[in-house]
Order: C-alpha cells, then structure tokens, then sequence
C-alpha cells in the first residue's frame, strides 16, 4: 500500500450487532483524501460520520474492507497511526476539573513524548492563535462549552499530527467561537504541505467554508464527493424553492421531487425547502398543496446552492432525521 | 525520545491529578478521612466497652487505615476507565500511542500517595486519640509486607478497572458488593483467623485480608496471624504478579471488545 494518500477507504463497511438486530452504520464506503487536504464528510446525525472516524482513528474495526491512514492499516498497523494523528470531538469535557488548562494539556502531552518546556512553549503558542491564552491558568471546571472546545482544540494540535480528525469540532458552538477555530484549522493547514485534515460536520456552511473536497454520506453511503465548486455543478441541474404552506401534511408521491427540507412550524403549517428536476415538479408539488384543501402561503424560485444537492440526493435536510 | 522515557512520562503525568488532589480536593479527601475517623473511633469505643485487649484498638485503627486503600482501589483505580469513558476521555487515551500498563500505573502510584496522605492521618490521630499501643516487631517484614499488599491491592484495582468498563452500568452495585462486605471480611478491624480458616482463606482471594495480616504480625507479632508471616509474604507476592498480568489481559480483552463491538469506549454505552 503506497502512501500516496492521507486517508483511505476500500470498500469499507461497518455492521454493529446487537442481541436482537443489526445495524449497517457504513456501507461500502470508498474515500481518497490526499495529503494536505481538507476534506469534509457531511451528512445528518446518524449518517455513519462518527463511525467512520472511530475506524480511521483506530477506535474500532471495520466489518469488512481496508482503511489506511498514510498507508497503515488500521487493523493491523495502529500503534504507527497513533503517532501520527489526532482526534478532536465536539462535545468532550477533555480534562480534569481539578486541573489547570495548562496542567491538562501538559499531561496529554507528556503521552506523546513531548518534553515539558516543548510543551509549553506549543501550549502558548496555540492558545495565542486561538485567543485563549488567558485561559490557561483557569481550572477546566469552570470553563464554558466554547472554551471546552478551544481547550479540546489545543490539545489536539500539540501533538502536531499529520492527520488530524475533528467530529463536529463547531458542535453546540457560539458563532464567534466556532468561527475562530474555524479560521484557525485553516490557517494551521496552510502551515505546512503535510498536514491533513479530515472534519465530519452538519453544518453546511462549515463543510462550504473550510473544505477543498466534500463527501456527503447518509445511512452509511457516501452519495457524492468533490469540491465544493463540482458539487456546485450538479445543483445547477436542480429547481430549489423556498415555501412555506397550511395543510394536513407534505404532498408526497411526485416522482420529480428529489427531497425536501419541511419544518412544521405551527400544526399543520410547513416552512422549508423543497427541490425538484425542474420546474413542473414544483409546480405539481404546489398544486398538489392546494388539491388537497392547503393555502399556499409563500413561495419563491431560488439559486440552487450546496445545500440543495444534499436535500435532492439524501432526500431531506441535514437537520431532518428520518 | 526512548520508549522507556515516554512510558515514566506517562506515568508521571496520569499520577499527576491524584498527587494534585491532595490539596486541590482538601475538601473531598478530609471529609474521607473524617468518615474513617468515625468509623474507627466507634469500633475501638466498642472495643473499649467490652474491656477487649488494648491490641484491638490498634488493629481498628490499622484497619481503618489500611481500608482507605481498598476504597482508593474500588472508587478510584477499577471505577476510574469507567469515569474517564463517560467524560469521553477515555477514548483520547486509547488513541494516544502510549504503553496502557503504563496509564493504569501512573493512575495506581498517583492513588497510592494520594491515599498514604489520608492513612497517615487516619493512623495517628487514632494512635493519639486513643492512646492505643504501637508496637514494630519485626521492621524490614513491615516494610516488605506492606509494599507487597500496595502493589497486590493496586493490581486489583488495575484489573478490575477494564473488567469494571465491560460489566458498564452494573458497576455501581459490584463496587458497592466489593465495598461493605470486605470491610468484615478482611478482618480490617479483628485479627482474621477469628472468622475461622475457611472463610478466612476464601476472603484472602482479595489480597487485602493476607496484606492486613502480614501487616499485623510484623507490628504485633505471628501470633495473631492466619499463616506463618513468609507464607503471606510470598502470597502478597504471588498475589501482586498474578493481578498485574491479569490487569494486562483484562486491557488488551477491553480494547479488542472495543473495537469489535464499538461499545466499551462509547459514552453512554
């Protein structure tokens, strides 16, 4: 195996089995992230984003198929990828209460062999990055969610990993914080050709801003991969239109209607999105609102965007579950 | 950086928030003293009441003591993989590219001081209070016996601490089994060869009971022991080797369940 790519999948799939079913979180799935990437894996909660970076991070196994991280197998080669990658999740407490900031993350240090005055010295120099140095003396207990996360950040970043993964690294964030470490895993990748990073989100806009190629995934299968600008490209086949709408429930059946993005915002009253092939299929879907004893509210033609390409592929929107 | 530098770093790094927390949770660790304090002062007052031999209310005092440990060893080392897999943390050590023995060590040397900090209090404030007669007859055997029992107990607490994260939310109540009913068992606070040698023997699968012992005779004399003091020593011994490796191999079942079911490491799982 060369190690022509940061990140690769081969046919790649995830059964977990219970007592009593089965549950198919990834299927199939065939990614190529070349070194220096930032590649995005977007899909709904539930999709198989987490699973997926459990295998790369060497946290589980896959059922069948390979994966390799700068051409280790992760089944058989982990103690290689560990030194050389890194793991940032949203929503982790990531530390001791009873600890300071720079007390925690000099002990996460210490388990990669970092020497202490190294340590420091990478621990101030993040921090400053990402506004946080006048944090670090505080005890981790007594930190916000955002600045959990900058914490969390840091850590992660110390080790200086090839390949660094962030699940939802933004997740529950404020939108000052989430844009400051947004900014700064760019800026962090423009350092050096080497670095790769591999980011799971649910936010379209994350996955547009920071990402040179994106995958979308949903029930475990990768639906499309490319730019932000390709996939770009196949919404331009899509009619998108905002509306919003009383009746009973969402026409469904119109075989032109690739998906749609609904909210019911009051009862029986929808506000969302819907995407067709063109635009006799919105046509049909408003006329079928309307058969059926609903009032058309509102409704509006748009540009198609990213977000459309994701609802007409996985048929909803990123914050629907099924 | 050599292996060997790397694992004394991790060691020293994850004993660190126990050592810290001597001072930094004063709170937590003198209201656990206090409660061994009471617990003690009722069994010497009791001892007291009976016009049992002065002996007694030293053995009450050691055993209270040295009970700390095993509290250390249940809420602190086997519970402490279950704690860190809920604050998601434990899933950043099983990525880290470190030796996991040495994880579990570095937990098991920061308890241990942590611990001695409180046992010390426990020992001579009980010794002071109640004027209980203090005796070492036997010196380097004290010495011996009571770094076998530390490293035999913490290697308990290292096994149990995978063996703990594979039985999940059950763990409350195993801690709790393993909590009340070594406190008789032992012979904490009685020399054990009064609980007659079949219970005796059956409670020494826990090296606690065999470390109290051997603790005991080295202070106060073979004559209040279950077993000739070598016999214990070298079961301490047999007992520390046989727990340790036990502790590698509960690791390494919990890391590949892990992997294969993808539960262990999973918050809320």
């Amino acid at each position: 195996m060369s190690a022509e790519y940061a990140v690769e999948t081969i046919n790649l799939w995830r059964i977990y089995k219970d007592k009593d079913r089965e549950v198919v979180a990834l299927r199939d799935v065939n990614i190529k992230v070349k070194k220096g990437e930032l590649f995005g894996i977007l899909g709904p909660n539930g999709a198989g984003k987490t699973t997926l970076i459990r295998i790369l991070t060497t946290l589980l196994l896959p059922t069948k198929g390979d994966a390799f991280v700068h051409g280790y197998n992760v089944k058989t080669e982990d103690h290689k990828i560990r030194s050389i990658i890194n793991l940032v999740s949203g929503g982790e407490y990531g530390g001791y209460g009873l600890l300071r900031v720079e007390e925690n993350l000099w002990m996460f240090a210490q388990f990669y062999g970092i020497s202490t005055s190294e340590a420091k010295r990478r621990i101030k120099e993040l921090a400053e990055k990402i506004g946080f140095e006048n944090k670090l003396k505080d005890f981790v207990r007594n930190l916000s969610l955002g600045e959990r996360q900058k914490m969390n950040i840091i850590r992660g970043f110390l080790t200086d990993p090839l390949v660094i993964f962030l699940d939802e690294p933004t997740l529950g964030l404020d939108v000052p914080t989430a844009k400051t470490i947004r900014n700064f895993i760019k800026s962090w990748l423009k350092e050096s050709s080497d670095r790769t990073v591999l980011l799971t989100t649910h936010y379209m806009l994350e996955a547009e801003e920071l990402c040179d190629r994106i995958a979308i995934i949903d029930k475990g299968r990768i639906v499309a991969i490319g730019s932000v600008e390709e996939l770009r490209k196949m919404a331009r086949n899509y009619v998108s239109a905002m509306i919003e709408f009383y009746g009973t429930s969402p026409p469904a059946g119109i075989p032109g209607v690739k998906g749609m993005d609904l909210k019911e915002i009051s009862p029986k009253h929808y506000k969302g999105k819907i995407v067709g092939e063109e635009e006799n299929d919105v046509i049909e879907f408003l006329e079928a609102i309307i058969k059926s004893g609903g009032k058309l509210k509102y409704f509006e033609l748009q540009k198609p965007s990213l977000e459309d390409v994701f609802i007409s592929l996985v048929g909803r929107g990123l914050e629907n579950e099924e | 950086m050599k292996s060997e530098g790397i694992i004394w770093r991790v060691v020293f790094a994850r004993a660190y928030p126990r050592v810290i927390a001597i001072v930094r949770a004063a709170r937590w660790t003198v209201g656990g003293t206090i409660v061994s304090l009471m617990y003690m002062a009722a069994l010497v007052l009791i001892y007291k009441s009976i016009n049992a031999p002065k002996e007694y209310y030293s053995f009450a005092i050691l055993g209270s003591s040295l009970l700390s440990y095993w509290d250390n060893v249940i809420w602190s080392m086997a519970m402490q993989l279950y704690w860190d897999k809920e604050d998601g943390l434990l899933e950043i050590y099983m990525i880290a590219p470190i030796n996991r023995m040495a994880l579990l060590t570095g937990m098991a040397l920061g308890g241990m001081t942590m611990t001695t900090f409180r046992a010390v209090i426990i020992f001579f404030t009980g010794i002071l209070l109640f004027k209980a007669p203090i005796y070492v007859q036997m010196p380097g055997h004290l010495v011996l016996s009571f770094f076998l029992a530390l490293i035999a107990l913490y290697g308990v607490g290292m096994a149990f601490s995978s063996l703990f994260l594979m039985w999940g939310r059950q763990v409350w109540a195993v801690a709790d089994l393993m909590m009340e009913p070594m406190h008789v068992l032992s012979g904490s606070y009685f020399p054990i060869k009064t609980l007659g040698y079949p219970l005796a023997l059956m409670a020494s699968l826990v090296p606690l009971a065999f470390g109290l012992d051997a603790v005991r005779q080295s202070m106060f004399g073979s004559s209040w022991g279950l077993l000739p003091l070598k016999y214990e020593e070298l079961l301490l011994l047999l007992y520390s080797i046989f727990y340790i490796f036990l502790a590698r191999y509960a690791l390494r079942k919990m890391e590949y369940l892990a992997k294969v079911e993808g539960k262990l490491t999973l918050r809320w799982q």
